[in-house]
């Protein structure tokens, strides 16, 4: 899980971040990689310094499973700005990522 | 085939659910560490067996478990089942429970691109180490399939889901909706779970809805394969037949009376047995609730208690109209001898009466049962299942060794037609069966009472009139004479002449006598008089005698007088002589 920590985002760079993202995932698996690869390419894409990404791997802490109603793993809660959204897969269409995080492909308002 | 050779092995492991009848339908539970489906359309009561197999698991037999639910919050649940004695929180907080509810919103998911339920195993994995539980609930499943699109995806993951907890050896109940037509369940679950499928199903009939457990599957073992009713009580889910299944009950020689001497007397002169069932039948306002009081007051003056279900009046009707034949019902009810339970038959399905009956048996525990009447409670339904319903409630009275009398009423109110045949499939259930008639002659009627049969003892085949008054209820012999059986008015009638007749006779015999006897004095009289007539020409002879020997004797002495004198004149008085 090391590795996939490393590639958040840095939280004290982003002192407010507008998107709290946590992303579930089980083990460090393909499908866990890929998830967060596909996560942190759009976030810097499309939402460069706005974001936060927390990862919460439930082999270790299953007990934050039902905290956030999740069923399916990898799953992207988008916890912030609200209401909360949910995304669930490797993350690999880009475009419904965008739909599902309710983000402008383009620029970013101050929604 | 193959489920009687796995019948010979050792018996397959299962886990009690504790729900009454459910384990002796399956033979003593579900399987253990195995899943189990449990079907049926909405308000079956999927989730109430679901949860009472859960909690009787964790209270009664330390296994605690975990609830999943899909479809209404821990908090909802809880709710629901207070009502049935369950306190989930409480169980909770003891950690014998795991309530974890998860919820899923098609709207707020987006799906992209590939997963896996992975976080499903892991919460479940969670709940189950944190309690170390051995019993798991999924209800329902089938939510999944509209939370989430992607269907192959679930449909592996489901399998994935059984075999995992089959490898963890959880005992589950997986509840499941009913499909169309003839599919167990909307999305196919059966097709996962192989082991045990049980089918819930909710019927209306006559207005009356009655539920009905099916086990439709139990591999490797036998099982009852009936349709049973089954209800959701007080006291939780419960089965029936809660006895049927069996016909072992003990039996005793103790003898119970009737409450009325002279019915006694036509059982064998002790009265029913201990733990038998009666049977009182007759047309209407023959006197049938009134046998029926009378043994319920007997059994209270003995200090046990009696308990009613009354179908027709209300108890305080009761109370007043017994009071009438010299039946006081409210003394003991006062002492807390007799429970009265009137109740409309129509209030509920009979087999909601049924578990009335059963929870107010064992609440009160009678040794005295009543049912007054058992036509209007099951009658009025369909009848063929009424005879099961009033087997399991007669075995229920005969295991738990309570006399029943019930009280049934016949069709049609002539005597002479036996409308008492259609009654014959209730009566082979009873052990005694009185039956009442209304014997209408002369422009009157009148009751008759008849032992019909009364197994175990010699009973007596004897009609004897039944007469209900103030003072209470009595027996009398019915007049049988000539071809004819006279009873009320009639028999009196027919007494009195019969002793006006005799009257008669013993004075005419009286006076014969006395003809006699003066006759008899007549001849004496008479004989008395020939007697003295006798007598008296007796004295006449013996006078007659006695003066002739007198005259003899004074002429005898005359002569010798004469003769003397003549010695003395002879020459001197020749001429005396001469005078001679």
């Amino acid at each position: 899980m090391n590795s996939l920590a490393a590639l958040a985002a840095d939280p004290a760079t982003t002192a407010s971040p507008k998107f709290q993202l946590r992303l579930y995932v089980a083990g460090q698996t393909a499908r866990s990689l890929a998830a967060f690869a596909n996560l942190h390419r759009i976030c810097e894409t499309h939402l460069a310094g706005q974001y936060y990404i927390e990862v919460i791997d439930l082999t270790k802490t299953p007990q934050l499973a039902a905290g956030d109603q999740i069923l399916a793993v990898p799953t992207l809660v988008r916890r912030l700005p609200e209401p909360i959204k949910k995304i669930i897969g490797d993350l690999s269409n880009e475009s419904r990522v965008l739909v599902g995080l309710d983000i402008q492909p383009v620029a970013i308002d101050a929604r | 085939m193959k489920k009687k050779m796995s019948d010979r092995l050792p018996t397959l492991p299962k886990a009690r659910t504790g729900i009454e009848g459910l384990d002796q339908i399956t033979g003593g539970g579900l399987p253990a560490g195995r899943p189990t489906l449990v079907s049926g359309s909405a308000g079956c009561g999927k989730t109430m067996l679901a949860i009472e197999f859960l909690v009787r698991g964790a209270t009664q037999f330390g296994e605690p478990g975990v609830f999943m639910m899909f479809e209404e919050s821990a908090a909802e649940l809880a709710a629901n089942v207070r009502s049935m004695g369950f306190d989930l929180e409480e169980l909770q907080a003891q950690k014998k429970i795991v309530l974890d509810y998860v919820h899923i919103e098609r709207s707020e998911i987006e799906e992209t691109g590939e997963y896996d339920l992975e976080g499903l195993f892991i919460r479940l994995g969670h709940a189950i180490d944190s309690i170390g539980a051995k019993r798991v609930v999924f209800d329902t499943l089938e939510a999944l399939f509209a939370g989430l699109s992607n269907h192959a995806v679930l449909r592996a993951e489901l399998r994935r889901l059984f075999r995992w907890l089959k490898d963890r050896g959880m005992t589950a109940i997986i509840t499941g909706e009913k499909g169309e037509g003839s599919a167990v369940t909307r999305y196919g679950l059966e097709e996962y779970v192989a082991d045990c499928v049980i089918i819930l199903d909710q019927r209306i009939q006559d207005q009356l809805s009655t539920r009905r457990l099916r086990v439709l599957k139990y591999r490797g073992t036998a099982h009852g394969t009936n349709e049973y009713p089954f209800l959701i009580g007080a006291h939780g889910f419960s089965v029936l037949p809660i006895t049927s299944l069996q016909l072992d009950h003990q039996v005793t020689t103790q003898r119970v009376p009737t409450g009325i001497a002279r019915l006694d007397e036509m059982l064998g002169g002790l009265g029913y047995f201990r733990g038998s069932s009666v049977l009182v039948s007759g047309a209407p306002g023959t006197g049938k609730s009134s046998i029926a009081s009378k043994f319920m007051e007997t059994a209270c003056q003995r200090g046990e208690r009696a308990l009613l279900f009354a179908y027709e009046e209300s108890s305080a009707q009761i109370v007043r109209n017994m009071r009438s034949v010299g039946i006081d019902l409210e003394r003991w009810i006062k002492k807390g001898l007799l429970q009265i339970h009137a109740s409309r038959p129509t209030l509920q399905g009979h087999e909601q009466h049924l578990v009335t009956m059963h929870d107010a048996v064992r609440a009160f525990r009678p040794t005295v049962v009543a049912v007054d009447p058992i036509t209007n409670l099951f009658m009025t339904h369909n009848d063929a299942e009424v005879k099961p319903t009033l087997m399991r409630l007669i075995d229920f009275l005969k295991k738990e060794q309570i006399t029943a009398i019930f009280t049934c009423l016949t069709t049609g109110g002539d005597a002479t037609t036996a409308p008492e045949d259609s009654q014959v499939g209730v009566s082979s259930l009873m052990d005694t069966w009185l039956l009442l008639r209304n014997i209408e002659f002369n422009g009157e009627r009148n009751r008759t009472i008849f032992v019909r049969k009364s197994r175990g003892m010699a009973h007596s085949n004897q009609v004897r009139e039944f007469i209900l008054s103030d003072t209470g209820i009595d027996l009398v012999d019915v007049y049988l004479g000539g071809d004819r059986v006279l009873t009320g008015s009639a028999r009196v009638t027919q007494e009195a002449q019969e002793r006006s007749a005799a009257t008669l006779r013993e004075q005419d015999h009286q006076l014969k006598l006395r003809q006699l006897d003066s006759k008899r004095k007549a001849i004496d009289a008479q004989i008395a008089a020939l007697q003295a007539e006798a007598e008296a020409e007796t004295a006449e002879v013996h006078f007659a005698i006695t003066q002739e020997t007198l005259q003899e004797t004074t002429a005898d002495l005359n002569a010798a007088a004469m003769s003397q004198q003549r010695r003395v004149t002879s020459g001197l008085n020749g001429l005396t002589k001469g005078k001679r």
